[in-house]
C-alpha cells in the first residue's frame, strides 16, 4: 500500500474544512479526488505532503509522515501545486532538474540530466529544455511542473488539478502519462480533478468529497450516477458509457432547494 | 549561442545533446564569474596606483612588497603609509563591502521572491542611517565618535531585522509580510531621520548628510578583518544552501514539498543578510545601489541558478563598488566625490544597457 489516511481532520482557525477524511491508496494505481469548489480537495493534498498539519493518521508506505525528516518526505512525495509560480529566469532544464533537489547535494550528474531529459521527451515538451520558464505557454508550464514532480521519483504523486490550463488532447495526454508512469513504476497518484470525465477515464478509484466529508468512495465506473452528481455539485447531469468508460454530460444546475 | 538555437527539436531530443549543452552552460558561468574575479583583481591593481599622493606605480608596488620582503626591497616610510594605511585596505574594503552588500541584496531578493528587495528597500539601511544620525546629533563624542556611531548604526540595522521577523511571524511569516514590513519601517525610520535632522544643529546636519551619501574614507584594516571574518563565516554557508534559493522561486508550497523548511530558511537568511549589510554600512554610510542591482545585472547575464548567482552577483558588486571608489577619488582629484554616488553613475547605465537590450522576461 501507497497510502494510508484515516479519521484526517484539518480546521483553519474555526472553520473546519475537512472532517474524517479516510481512505486508502494501493500500488500503481491513481486515485481521483472530486467534489465541488471549497470541498477541501486542495487542503487534502497540502495534508499529505505535510504543508499542513492535521489531525488523524497518514501513513506512506506504511510509515507515518510525521516520523520522515523533511528530506526523505521530499523523496517520497512530489506535490504539483494548482497555482504555478514562475522561477526566476532560469530555464525549463533547471526548474525540473529542482526535482532532483531532495537526491543531489550540490552538482547534478548526468543521469540526473538523462533523467529530466526523458520525463521532458515524455512530455512532448524536450523542445523547450533550454527556454525560460517565462517563455512558455501555461499549459507548457503546467507539464513543467509535472516532469520536475516525476523526476522526484516519489513513491505517491500528488497532483492539484494537473490538467486545469491544458487543453484537451493534452489533458489526455498528461493524464495517459501519469497513469502509465503509475503502473510502471509501482507508485501511486493522487490526483485533484474538477472534470468527471477525465477522473472517470484514467482514476482506478475515486473519492467523492462533499463538505469536508467523503461522500462517496470507490470505482468511478459505478460510483458517478446522475444522483451523487446532484447531490454533490447539484447539477442536473446524464451518465453515458463508451467503450466500457463512463462519461458524464452536464445538463443544467438545479435549484439548491432539491440538492 | 542564442536560446534559439540551443531549442533542441522533440524527436531530436538525445540526453548527451542535452547533458552536454547544459555543461556548456554551467561552463559559461563558471567562466564569467572567473573573468570578473580577474577583473576585480586587475581593477585592484590599478586603483592601488590611484591617489592624490603623488607615487609612481613603482613606488606602489615596492612599497606593499617591502613588507614581505623587508630585507630586499627598501621604500621611505612615508610612501609605506600611504600605500599600506591609506590606500590598500581601502581598496580591499571596496571589494569586501561590494561583494557583501550584493551578496546580502541576492539573498534577500531570493527568500522573499521579489525583485525590489534589498536591504535598503526593507528599512535595514534606513535603521542605520537612524542609528548613525542618533549618534551624530544626541550622543556627541563620548570617548571615541566613530566607534559609537558605528555601534549605534548596526545595532539599529540588526533592530530593525528583528523588528521585520517579529511583524511577519505575527502575519505568517510569508514573503509578502516581510517585504510589508521592511516598508513600513523604511518609512518609520526614514521619518524619525528628517527629525532628527530638522532638530540637530547645521554641524549635524551635514554629517548626517554626508553619513547617508556613503564613504569609503573611514576604512582600516580592523573593519577589513571584521568584513572579511563576517563574509567568510555567512557566504560560503549562503552558497551551500542555494538549492533552497531555487526551490523558494517556485513558491512556498513547491519549497516545501522539495524538503526546504521555509520560514527557517526565510528567516535565517534574511538576519544573514542584515548582518552583512550591518557589518558594512556601520562603517561605510548608505551606498544603497548595489545590493538592489547587482543581482539584477548577473539574473539578466548569467540567469537564475542562485549556485553561481550569489557569487557572480557579489563579484558584480564587487566590481562596480571598486570601479565607483576609484573614479570618486580620482575624477575630481583632490575632491572626493561621495562612493555611494559614484556608485549609481556607474552601475546605472551598465544595468540599463542589459535591461534594454535584453528584451526577455527574466524574473
Amino acid at each position: 500500500m501507497i497510502a494510508e489516511v484515516r479519521g484526517l481532520s484539518f480546521s483553519y482557525r474555526n472553520r473546519a474544512v475537512l472532517s474524517d477524511v479516510s481512505f486508502t491508496l494501493e500500488e500503481g494505481t491513481v486515485l481521483g479526488v472530486v467534489g465541488p469548489n471549497g470541498c477541501g480537495k486542495t487542503t487534502l493534498i497540502k495534508c499529505l505532503d505535510r504543508i499542513l498539519d492535521p489531525r488523524g493518521t497518514v501513513k506512506i508506505r506504511g510509515r507515518d509522515i510525521a516520523d520522515y525528516r523533511g528530506d526523505e518526505l521530499a523523496r517520497t512525495v512530489a506535490y504539483v501545486p494548482q497555482a504555478l509560480s514562475v522561477g526566476m529566469a532560469m530555464t525549463v532544464l533547471e526548474v525540473v532538474l529542482m526535482g532532483r533537489k531532495p537526491h543531489v547535494r550540490w552538482s547534478v550528474s548526468d543521469d540526473d540530466i538523462s533523467l529530466v531529459t526523458n520525463t521532458l521527451s515524455c512530455l512532448g515538451i524536450g523542445h523547450l529544455a533550454f527556454r525560460k520558464l517565462t517563455q512558455v505557454s501555461g499549459g507548457e508550464r503546467q507539464k513543467v511542473m509535472i516532469a520536475r514532480a516525476l523526476v522526484q521519483e516519489p513513491s505517491l504523486l500528488l497532483l492539484d488539478e494537473p490538467t486545469s490550463a491544458l487543453d484537451v488532447r493534452h489533458q489526455l495526454e498528461v493524464m495517459g502519462l501519469i497513469q502509465s508512469v503509475v503502473r510502471e513504476r509501482r507508485i501511486g497518484a493522487l490526483a485533484a480533478i474538477h472534470d468527471l470525465n477525465l477522473a472517470a477515464r484514467f482514476c482506478d478509484s475515486i473519492v467523492v468529497l462533499h463538505e469536508g466529508k467523503v461522500r462517496a468512495a470507490g470505482n468511478p465506473g459505478s460510483l458517478l450516477t446522475p444522483e451523487l452528481i446532484r447531490e454533490v455539485y447539484g447539477v442536473k447531469a446524464v451518465v453515458g458509457r463508451e467503450d466500457g468508460l463512463p462519461y458524464i454530460l452536464p445538463v443544467e444546475p438545479v435549484g439548491s432547494e432539491t440538492r | 549561442m542564442k536560446d534559439t538555437e540551443r531549442e533542441l527539436a522533440a524527436d531530436q531530443l538525445q540526453s548527451g545533446d542535452v547533458t552536454r549543452t547544459y555543461r556548456e552552460m554551467i561552463s559559461r558561468r563558471v567562466l564569467a564569474i572567473a573573468v570578473l574575479a580577474a577583473a576585480i583583481i586587475l581593477l585592484a591593481a590599478v586603483a592601488v596606483t590611484l591617489g592624490s599622493a603623488d607615487l609612481t606605480v613603482s613606488e606602489v608596488y615596492i612599497a606593499i612588497f617591502s613588507r614581505f620582503f623587508p630585507g630586499n626591497l627598501s621604500i621611505d616610510p612615508l610612501t609605506s603609509t600611504i600605500v599600506w594605511d591609506f590606500r590598500l585596505h581601502r581598496v580591499i574594503f571596496a571589494v569586501l563591502a561590494g561583494f557583501g552588500l550584493a551578496v546580502a541584496g541576492a539573498m534577500m531578493q531570493g527568500v522573499l521572491r521579489n525583485p525590489l528587495a534589498s536591504p535598503f528597500t526593507l528599512g535595514i539601511a534606513s535603521a542605520a542611517t537612524f542609528g548613525a544620525a542618533l549618534a551624530i546629533v544626541f550622543l556627541p563624542p563620548l570617548f571615541d565618535g566613530d566607534l559609537v556611531l558605528v555601534a549605534c548604526a548596526f545595532s539599529a540595522s540588526l533592530l530593525a531585522t528583528a523588528a521585520i521577523y517579529g511583524l511577519s511571524r505575527y502575519r505568517g511569516m510569508s514573503a509578502e509580510s516581510m517585504v510589508l514590513a521592511g516598508i513600513i519601517l523604511m518609512y518609520l525610520f526614514g521619518a524619525i531621520t528628517s527629525f532628527l535632522q530638522y532638530t540637530g544643529n547645521t554641524e549635524q546636519l551635514q554629517a548626517v548628510v554626508f553619513w547617508m551619501f556613503g564613504s569609503l574614507q573611514q576604512t582600516s584594516w580592523l573593519k577589513c578583518g571584521i568584513v572579511g571574518v563576517v563574509l567568510g563565516i555567512s557566504v560560503p554557508y549562503v552558497i551551500l544552501k542555494a538549492w533552497d534559493f531555487n526551490a523558494l522561486a517556485m513558491g512556498d508550497q513547491v519549497a516545501r514539498s522539495l524538503g526546504v523548511r521555509v520560514e527557517r530558511t526565510r528567516t535565517v537568511h534574511m538576519f544573514i543578510a542584515a548582518l552583512i549589510t550591518a557589518s558594512i554600512i556601520c562603517f561605510t554610510g548608505t551606498i544603497g545601489f548595489i545590493g538592489l542591482v547587482s543581482p539584477h545585472i548577473t539574473r539578466l547575464a548569467l540567469g537564475g541558478d542562485h549556485r553561481y548567482l550569489l557569487v557572480a552577483s557579489g563579484l558584480i558588486g564587487a566590481l562596480i563598488l571598486l570601479l565607483a571608489d576609484s573614479l570618486a577619488r580620482t575624477i575630481l582629484a583632490p575632491t572626493i566625490i561621495p562612493v555611494g554616488i559614484m556608485t549609481a553613475f556607474i552601475g546605472i547605465p551598465f544595468f540599463l544597457y542589459l535591461f534594454l537590450r535584453r528584451k526577455e522576461e527574466y524574473w
